[in-house]
């Protein structure tokens, strides 16, 4: 979509380019903090090993390295990006520039931590990638509420419920694809009661999110202990999808076991990122959703039903949602546990807001949020002194800067979280 | 419905009182909306509960058998469960009046015991209740409550073991201060972002609640607050001297956190209804752009409400911990800083329902306990009850078109979009 209006042209530009600084001085500390930090307490002789084999790929032989001089290079290589950042101003990808220097503090990270010591990358990135794919899926779910101008906080309600019914239909028909679709259907009928209350009723999206949210926490919990847990054989221990390789892909090292030999979820989010992301911005029916979410006065014009793009958008997010939802239970661990999604939804919020309100944004918060969680595993065997706590808090402290707009602020779609009356 | 002959009221002549009062309550007042909201909670819980017992769901499939069978055991099971809400929340009644004839002081007690349960539990979620619904009234929704009451609960625990020596006098407000100053400061984060910068609050004080919650965690693992032995996840005790005292001097729990709760609730309507700071929040909530043209400096006013609100809840996590609890454990607030959002909605953002509907959740809370004890009914019955009574009243229109009533006004609206 070209910006037709010149002031908004003007604006945009405007926050580009205090984004560009802002990252660039992102990339600055980022720099900084594997110099000061990291690379200061590490003596010369230090070694730390990375290890990347994980069946089915032929193993590879660990690699073991001196950690100092690794170390140095990232963070001269981090703040290099930095200044590539401030000086070239036409450049288009400051995104992947920041993402690129992410990365590399992730590496020297590990590089630091693993100290005299093993690090299992390709297990790191096997979790992150796992505990992305609800992140993922719940922030694509927003993601299209919200581009056709819904506030969908129902996401932890409707990871909660799918989850539950995921598990209890997989678990009583013994039928897993049916469990899969239990949850999609879950999260659809979350997501319609929120289109009701919201849509047709014009009642506060935030509060009908924040109330589906208790209500679907106290409705599977209550559900859980009266009727799962006497029958917790039959009705709550669904098995779980298993991996399924794709011949000959799943063979290259790195890559192959990470993308080629996982479940059913991750490859259904890849798809439904794809499509997401190709629907909203190359086709007529993203234009006109953008329209709703943007201007739907302007929408209702040209002869779009706005009610009908809304209605459709929260119910195909409710059952991406679902999707999400469902794979707590039949994606990993099986059986369903009170509060099993502990806020994870309000993540899945953050991401979507942190990637900016775009699909490949969304699954890039996903995948580094995944990534700090996945290391809390990590340092709790690696014994480095960071309370898991703080790494915790990472997600959370990272949004409230990302929309504080310390490093450039994010724009949400302009009619998001307002009911639309025709007059 | 007789409603439906009112004519346009500068036309009306006076009518009847009783004409009247029927009017009012059929074309939907506030109070209409939230009565027929609990009525229909009750029915939905009913059905749940239903759904919940294994003997009605038997008589149930044999209901073209014996349909009264079916009838009867889902009463029983419904009858159950409803009863002892009320008797875990209230008590029974004759019960309490037997007791005090007998003037036995034991048995007094504990017939009054379901009574004190329920103020016990109404505290925070009045605090909290109080805290969301300012922050309403200003045209702001605090959704950190959950993490404002943590940090409340820090603040007065930390002041409440630190100081082994101080008078009960000093000590007692000294903990209540510090929980509020800790409840600010994490009201004042996301009112100061917002002030300066635009982010929204409901995505900082939302997040901030993780961070809340994940520093408690961490602080139970620190010297400075986890009990000696230190391989429990819990703090040390409040002393004696800093613990709320109790207000009937028995072995009732409620204390004087409750009374300290009802007072800022009056403290806060005087400040709502009759104070000049009050008076600019409603503008900033009634209309922001009016009240900027009015000279109200609307940044400045979004940090002072946020951070009264955060102040408020955070007394709510210092009541509880100086009253009842004493010391902190992990994921010490349960559920009760987002109920606290559901409190306001039902109290409509004015101090008096806050007050109310506090009182009923907190009853809630305390009758679930018992049903819990009594019938096979899980406590989290309550919750969708709450969850349920919510949704209605958030959205008045569904209420109108089940019972097909008459609605003068919709409700203020509180929020406008992320970009707001």
């Amino acid at each position: 979509m070209s910006d037709t209006v010149s002031r908004q042209g003007e604006m945009r530009r405007d926050i580009a380019a205090t984004r560009r600084r802002g990252f660039g001085i992102a990339l600055f500390v980022l720099a900084a903090i594997i110099l000061l930090l990291f690379a200061r307490g590490t003596t010369p002789d230090a070694r730390t090993t990375f290890q990347f084999s994980a069946p089915p790929a032929p193993s590879l032989p660990p690699l073991p390295f001196r950690a100092l001089p690794v170390l140095l290079g990232l963070g001269i290589v981090c703040a290099l990006l930095g200044v590539v950042q401030i000086l070239w101003k036409k450049n288009k990808r400051i995104y992947l520039l920041l993402g690129v220097g992410l990365a590399l503090t992730g590496v020297a990270f590990l590089a630091w931590s693993g100290k005299g010591a093993t690090v299992d990358v390709e297990g790191l990135l096997m979790t992150s990638l796992i505990e992305a794919v609800p992140l993922t899926l719940g922030a694509l779910s927003g993601l299209l509420c919200e581009r056709a101008g819904v506030i969908n906080i129902a996401i932890e309600g409707q990871f909660l419920v799918s989850a539950f019914l995921g598990a209890l239909i997989g678990s009583a028909s013994h039928n897993l694809y049916l469990g899969l679709l239990a949850g999609a259907t879950a999260g659809a009928l979350v997501g319609l009661v929120l289109a009701v209350f919201t849509i047709t009723y014009a009642a506060d999206q935030i509060i009908v999110g924040v109330v589906l949210d208790a209500f679907a926490l106290g409705l599977t919990s209550f559900f859980l202990q009266s009727l799962l847990a006497p029958h917790q054989d039959t009705l709550n221990s669904p098995a779980v999808f298993s991996p399924i390789s794709l011949p000959l892909l799943d063979r290259i090292p790195i890559v192959g076991p990470l993308l080629f030999n996982q479940n059913i979820f991750v490859y259904l989010t890849i798809i439904i990122l794809v499509a997401v992301q190709v629907a909203l911005f190359r086709t007529r029916w993203g234009l006109r959703v953008r329209a709703v979410g943007e201007h739907p006065r302007a929408a209702d014009t040209v002869g779009i039903n706005v009610q009908r793009v809304r209605y459709r958008n929260v119910i195909l997010g409710g059952i991406v949602a679902g999707i999400g939802g469902a794979s707590f239970t039949i994606g990993s661990t099986g059986q369903f546990a009170p509060n099993m999604t502990s806020g994870l939804g309000y993540i899945a919020l953050a991401a979507m807001i942190f990637g900016r309100w775009r699909p490949l944004g969304a699954l890039g918060a996903a995948l580094l949020f995944g990534f700090t969680d996945a290391l809390q595993f990590a340092l709790s065997i690696l014994n480095v002194p960071i309370p898991s706590s703080f790494l915790t808090m990472f997600p959370y402290l990272a949004t409230i800067l990302a929309v504080a707009g310390l490093v450039g602020k994010v724009l949400p779609p302009a009619a998001d979280g307002k009911p639309y009356t025709r007059e | 419905m007789s409603g439906n002959v009112t004519p346009a009221p500068e036309k009306a002549p006076r009518r009847p009182f009783l004409r009247r009062a029927l009017d009012a309550i059929v074309s939907g007042n506030a109070f209409t909306v939230t009565f027929l909201a609990f009525v229909s909670a009750l029915i939905l819980g009913a059905i749940i509960i239903i759904l919940a017992t294994p003997s009605a769901i038997r008589a149930w499939q044999d209901f073209g058998y014996a349909p009264g069978e079916a009838l009867r055991q889902s009463w029983r099971a419904v009858a159950n469960a409803y009863g002892s809400l009320f008797l875990g929340s209230i008590g029974s009644p004759r019960a309490i009046i037997d007791a005090i004839r007998s003037g036995d002081g034991a048995s007094v007690v504990a017939a009054f015991i379901p009574l004190s349960e329920t103020l016990v539990s109404t505290t925070p979620l009045m605090m909290a209740g109080l805290g969301i619904a300012l922050a309403f009234r200003a045209g702001l929704f605090d959704i950190g409550g959950q993490g404002q009451l943590v940090l409340g609960a820090i603040g007065a625990t930390i002041a409440g073991f630190s100081f082994p020596s101080l008078p009960a006098v000093i000590h007692v407000p000294l903990a209540i201060l510090s929980g509020a100053a800790f409840g600010a400061a994490w009201g004042f984060i996301p009112g100061v972002l917002k002030a300066r910068t635009g982010a929204h609050e409901v995505i900082t004080s939302m997040m901030l609640n993780y961070v809340g919650m994940n520093l408690l965690t961490w602080l139970l693992t620190t010297g400075l607050v986890q009990a000696p032995p230190r391989n429990q996840a819990i703090s040390k005790v409040v002393v004696a001297a800093a613990r709320l005292p109790s207000i009937t001097g028995s072995s009732l729990r409620a204390n004087l956190g409750i009374v300290l709760a009802v007072l800022l609730v009056l403290g806060v309507g005087w400040l709502l209804n009759r104070s000049t700071l009050g008076f600019r929040f409603r503008m900033l909530g009634a209309n922001r752009d009016a009240a900027r043209v009015a000279g109200v400096q609307i940044e400045r006013h979004f940090t002072i409400a946020m951070t009264l609100a955060g102040m408020l809840v955070g007394l709510g996590g210092a009541f509880m911990v100086l009253g009842v609890d004493f010391r902190l454990s992990p994921l010490y607030s349960g559920s009760i800083g987002f109920d606290g959002i559901t409190v306001a909605i039902l109290g409509r953002g004015t101090p008096l329902g806050v007050g109310l509907s506090a009182l009923l959740f907190g009853a809630f809370t305390a009758g679930g306990r018992t049903m819990q004890v009594n019938t096979s009914i899980p406590l989290q019955l309550v919750q969708v009850l709450q969850a349920v009574l919510v949704l209605f009243v958030a959205a008045p229109g569904v209420i109108r078109t089940i019972y097909r009533i008459r609605l003068t006004k919709a409700g203020g609206r509180v929020f406008g979009g992320w970009a707001g």
